[in-house]
């Protein structure tokens, strides 16, 4: 067929190969990339998904936060005794102490010396009181194995019918409480990131939609000249695969520089006493590895629930066109 | 390979734009379709490319009843059918190279496996040394032969041009009918649309089918 035009427009000696230098094999997206609307939507996933981002690295923080205190409290138990008239509480407290170590399970004892009981009560009663008159419990506090619990019920039951006076608190209230507290958290955090994605795909969706309007000139063209649905769809997939990666990219960036950044002034005021207290609260305020692997999840997840997103809404826009 | 029986379109609750249209196009056959301006000869071809839906009556193309095609079949169609737009319809942000291999892309060819045929097309129709450019920097003229070209480089059995040569010169217009008479000699159906009477007598043997008040007259 081609032979006649070379006849027709160009004389033999001026026909040439094609050009071999690659310029050729680069070939431009069918839907234009750089538009207003979609620098918009960079900027749009961007902010969710940094909004995202944080969500998740502070409920990881929390839960990291809460289980290394119900870890560290659930080795722990505490043995009370209240002085008695009559008693030598300092020899109760060494019985007490020979009778716990002595259950299959329990580690250690530390007997909390009276100073060391009163200095308990100073951040509620003061410093410089005398307190020896008053009948200030005591305690021991026991070091129990994570392989090997302790039968607790039965240690009570030996206390108790040796010192009528002593309890046994093994934390189970504080434990529970901490781990509600830590299930709320990551409850909130999941409804927060739901919305947060919910805000996205609507973004996405509103972003698509003026997109297919925009460019509804070349959609005509492309069926025109023979192209399916669904290649049309995946052209407009990969658009916003591109976008989607700048916006999740730029965005979780953000929230991993955030911790980063956080870690690193955590560090740096762990000596001071509001570093210490929120060390306390946080722990080092560090996120793991497993916060920064979310992090890393939450971009490809964002990226590829734009393409998807898109792809579906195109085709679904075709589909009626039909 | 493709026949009307009876077609009739209205838009909305207004007069039939078209009416009783009857007309067969053979395999390898030439014709012009002509008309006062106006007269529906681009919605003619918009209704053989399947870009609308006739109102009444039956269009057969390459065998099958255009309303029973699925969108599959649909697009197979239309890959067989090059199209040339009276507004040359290219893609602004595509270069030219791109505008014309744009059919082949679409069908998810290798662009290695074309990419020289769509050179040298271009070369052929004196644009060999603007394949970068984009069509906004083209000139009328330049724009309907990237257009000429993008409809080529399919090989179709149908071609549908809708005014072809309205923005060329009369030497220009002159090549680019010879150039639709040799892709008719090489087995191709044409079907031009054009109101440019000098054109049509360049080539006394092609049919003419003429529209005219909403119907159409056969003048072999």
């Amino acid at each position: 067929m081609l032979g006649f035009l070379r006849m027709l427009f160009l004389p033999a000696k001026k026909r040439a190969l094609p050009p071999t230098d690659g310029r050729l094999t680069k070939q431009s997206p069918l839907v234009p990339a750089e538009t207003v609307a979609g620098r918009s939507l960079v900027i749009v996933i961007a902010i969710m998904t940094l909004l995202a981002g944080l969500t998740a690295g502070a409920a990881t923080l929390i839960v990291e936060a809460s289980s290394d205190w119900r870890a560290d409290a659930a080795t722990e138990a505490t043995i009370q005794l209240l002085p008695t008239k009559g008693r030598d509480i300092e020899t109760d407290l060494e019985k007490a102490a020979e009778i716990a170590t002595k259950t299959p399970g329990v580690l250690r004892a530390k007997i909390y010396s009276q100073s060391e009981s009163e200095g308990l009560l100073a951040p509620w009663l003061g410093q410089g009181l005398d307190l020896q008159e008053l009948p200030i419990p005591r305690m021991i506090v026991l070091t129990l194995s994570q392989k090997e619990h302790p039968d607790l019920a039965k240690l009570t039951m030996a206390l108790i019918s040796q010192f009528p006076e002593a309890s046994l608190d093994d934390h189970h209230i504080f434990i529970s409480r901490l781990g509600d507290m830590a299930r709320a958290a990551a409850f909130m955090a999941l409804v927060i990131f739901i919305l947060v994605v919910v805000a996205l795909g609507i973004a996405v969706a509103s972003a698509t939609r003026a997109a297919v309007a925009t460019n509804h000139e070349i959609v005509d063209v492309l069926h025109l000249v023979g192209a399916a649905d669904d290649f049309i769809a995946s052209q407009f997939r990969q658009r916003f695969l591109s976008l989607g990666l700048r916006g999740a990219l730029i965005g979780g960036g953000g929230a991993l520089a955030f911790f980063a950044l956080a870690r690193a002034m955590a560090s740096y005021w762990r000596a001071t006493a509001g570093g210490n207290q929120m060390e306390a609260l946080f722990g080092s305020f560090a996120l793991n590895a497993g916060g920064y692997f979310l992090i890393l999840i939450l971009i490809i997840s964002v990226t590829l629930l734009t393409g998807f997103l898109s792809q579906q809404i195109v085709f679904r826009h075709l589909k009626q066109l039909t | 390979m493709l026949s009307f029986e009876n077609v009739g379109l209205r838009y909305g609750s207004s007069p039939e734009t078209l009416q009783d249209i009857n007309f067969d196009i053979a395999p390898r056959s030439f014709q012009f379709l002509t008309g006062p301006s106006g007269a529906g000869k681009t919605t003619l071809m918009r209704l053989i490319i399947m870009a609308l839906k006739p109102s009444r009556g039956m269009i057969q193309i390459f065998g099958k009843d255009t309303a029973q095609l699925t969108k599959e079949e649909i697009t197979t169609t239309r890959r067989k059918i090059g199209m040339i737009f009276q507004d040359f319809r290219l893609l602004d942000h595509l270069t030219l190279y791109e505008n014309v291999a744009l059919p082949l892309r679409v069908q998810g060819k290798d662009e290695t496996g074309y990419r020289s045929e769509v050179y040298e097309l271009l070369r052929w129709v004196g644009l060999g040394e603007r394949f970068e450019a984009p069509p906004s920097v083209l000139s009328g003229g330049e724009k309907q032969r990237a257009a000429i070209a993008r409809a080529l480089i399919s090989r179709p059995k149908l071609l549908l041009a809708d005014e072809p040569t309205g923005n060329v010169d009369p030497t220009m217009a002159g090549r680019i009918l010879r150039l639709f008479v040799e892709l008719h000699k090489s087995g191709t159906a044409v079907v031009i649309a054009t109101h440019d009477l000098s054109l049509m007598d360049q080539y006394e043997d092609a049919r003419r089918l003429v529209l005219a008040d909403s119907r159409l007259h056969i003048f072999e």
